[in-house]
């Protein structure tokens, strides 16, 4: 009996620091976000002074006027929003149409199709040469090199055509009956079915195009087309290098901080308006990590 | 099967086409993927002889001098390379040291937690920093590090420093920075694959620990553990072969005059060199080594966690 009691108070000494390690744990990722967000809304001299640690010093909404009333980041925003919207819509289109054909036991030269597959799984060019390809198809400085290159990828074809096997034959089979052929079945019967599937890889995908930064900085020179993360990298080695340049006048570094701060929550925003809905999807979304053939 | 066998070659063919030509919306479906894999996949492989080769802007790949292994040579000597090579390892291990091992820690201690409202929240808030880019990080980074920035405050009030200073400027405290930051962006992240794995874990194992006297931190040790072991390990092999991909867009942000010597990874002096500079033969050279030795540690990596586990992932 006596043993009994040591052991659960034990249990409870166990849980009591869990929950304690955990609630730090969470506190050291929420703190420093939240230290942005207040800074972002901070005047040019409570951040130069670093007062804002918990709470505005004092409150100021000058930097997103700021940033608000700069056309090239209106411009880039828009940007963003067309190259994620639209990539996201022929990426999964795409996906789906090779992954229905691939889903069919018995599609001549599906072998070869997949060796070919996974040998781009685990080699590429690299930089260079990928480099060479876009330019000498003639995409540098244009919009479509932030969709064409990313039409495809053989493990969202995987993920897609597993989905696919899932929907069950005597469907499509009635369908045959019914005279739909292959391009009918996979719009009117397949696609619809595996909207979770389809979701899944939408929104993942969605998230590194809005966060891709790469493709802008390697292919596109011209401004009119940086999207919000560009500019951002843009914004913030500009302010990098004039308070590396003078290091004594705080008063161009810190506005520029702030309106840094500004543009850095309202990049960040439109992931966190569909985080509640990636949210569902965290673990098949992972998966798309991990799989192997 | 044999009957299959013993039809001629002829006819198999004519019967293979035959069935070919009746699923050509099939094929159809599937042509273009191939199309792209080959462009975009292949293309870019073939171009990989770009590294064995003098190309100037006025080449095409097919025109280009070969030079055999002269890049190659030039790497050997190129102290700036390897420099890069020094800090990727440097950093990588530092990150494979603490990125590797946090994630499982803090997935057991989720897991031990029975409270829903409370677990669901830490895992919400941990997973957040995951869907951040590098770039929003960096910024974020430069503004907590700067002199007046939230490092400085919290060190004055715990009367650590008396001075603040820019933190990012100070090349020796690079590595540590870059490390850290990426673990403390993909820790919560990390843990859905092993979260997932513990779920299927049998509660009985448990309920007999329990009679047997065990305590929680001795049912961590003795069942969690041993069960997601394979996980584990698959996942040291993920982690293990990327290593040397450090991350491009994180340095590019993060990397300023100052703290350049221990700042320039691999891929960061490929692109620079590459891009920014113009000698795409060198730096394809320079790509390609990697690549190799990246393979090469992917297959010591198999090798080692097969020991462990009795049993090869790959």
């Amino acid at each position: 009996m006596r043993q009994k009691s040591i052991r659960l108070s034990g249990d409870k000494v166990f849980d009591i620091v869990n929950k304690l390690l955990l609630t730090l744990i969470t506190c050291i990722i929420v703190f420093p976000l939240w230290n942005v967000v207040v800074n972002s809304f901070s005047s040019a001299t409570a951040v130069a002074s670093g007062k804002s640690v918990f709470w505005p010093a004092e409150f100021s909404t000058a930097n997103y006027k700021a940033v608000f009333s700069d056309v090239s980041i209106w411009n880039a925003f828009l940007i963003s929003v067309l190259k994620t919207v639209i990539g996201v819509v022929c990426h999964v289109l795409f996906c789906a149409m090779v992954a229905y054909g691939m889903s069919k036991e018995y599609l001549k030269g599906r072998k070869l199709y997949t060796v070919m597959g996974v040998i781009t799984m685990f080699f590429s060019g690299g930089m260079i040469p990928t480099y060479l390809l876009i330019k000498s198809l003639g995409m540098l400085d244009s919009f479509a090199v932030y969709i064409i290159p990313a039409l495809f990828s053989y493990y969202d074809m995987i993920i897609l055509m597993n989905f696919f096997r899932q929907v069950p034959q005597s469907l499509e089979e009635s369908a045959k009956i019914d005279g739909a052929g292959y391009w009918r079945i996979f719009l009117t019967i397949a696609l619809p079915l595996s909207k979770p599937s389809l979701a899944t890889i939408a929104l993942f995908h969605g998230v590194s195009q809005w966060n891709d930064f790469m493709t802008a900085k390697m292919y596109i020179l011209n401004e009119k087309l940086y999207p919000l993360q560009m500019k951002l990298y843009e914004i913030i080695v500009q302010s990098q290098m004039s308070s590396m340049q003078n290091p004594t006048s705080v008063e161009i570094t810190t506005t520029s901080r702030g309106i840094q701060l500004a543009t850095i929550v309202v990049t960040t925003v439109p992931i966190l308006l569909i985080y509640p809905l990636l949210q569902k999807h965290f673990v098949s979304g992972m998966m798309i990590g991990a799989v192997k053939e | 099967m044999k009957q299959k066998n013993k039809e001629p070659v002829g006819v198999r063919m004519r019967l293979w086409i035959r069935e070919f030509v009746k699923q050509m919306p099939l094929q159809l479906m599937v042509l273009p993927g191939i199309v792209f894999m080959i462009v975009f996949n292949y293309i870019p492989i073939y171009g990989l002889k770009i590294a064995f080769q003098n190309y100037t802007v006025v080449d095409t790949l097919d025109t280009a001098k070969w030079v055999g292994m002269e890049n190659f040579k030039i790497i050997l000597t190129d102290k700036y390379f390897w420099d890069s090579v020094y800090n990727t390892l440097g950093i990588s291990f530092l990150k494979l040291l603490f990125g590797f091992v946090t994630p499982i820690i803090l997935a057991v201690m989720i897991y031990e937690v029975k409270d829903g409202i409370f677990k669901k929240t830490v895992q919400t808030i941990s997973y957040m920093p995951h869907f951040l880019s590098w770039i929003v990080l960096g910024g974020m980074l430069i503004s907590w590090m700067s002199t007046n920035g939230m490092f400085n405050s919290i060190l004055k009030s715990l009367g650590l420093i008396s001075e603040g200073r820019n933190i990012l400027l100070d090349a020796d405290k690079y590595w540590w920075i870059a490390s850290l930051s990426d673990v403390w962006k993909s820790m919560g992240w990390g843990t859905i694959l092993y979260l997932a794995s513990m779920a299927g874990i049998d509660p009985t194992y448990y309920e007999a620990a329990r009679i047997d006297g065990a305590g929680r931190v001795r049912q961590v040790w003795s069942i969690t553990l041993p069960l997601i072991k394979t996980i584990i390990g698959l996942n040291f092999i993920l982690t293990v072969s990327g290593l040397l991909g450090s991350n491009l867009d994180q340095t590019l942000v993060l990397m300023n005059t100052q703290n350049q010597p221990r700042a320039e990874v691999i891929n960061s002096y490929v692109y620079r060199m590459g891009i920014a500079q113009g000698d795409f033969s060198y730096a394809s050279a320079a790509g390609l080594g990697v690549s190799i030795v990246s393979v090469i540690l992917l297959v010591i990596a198999n090798k080692l966690t097969s020991k462990l586990n009795e049993q090869s992932v790959l």
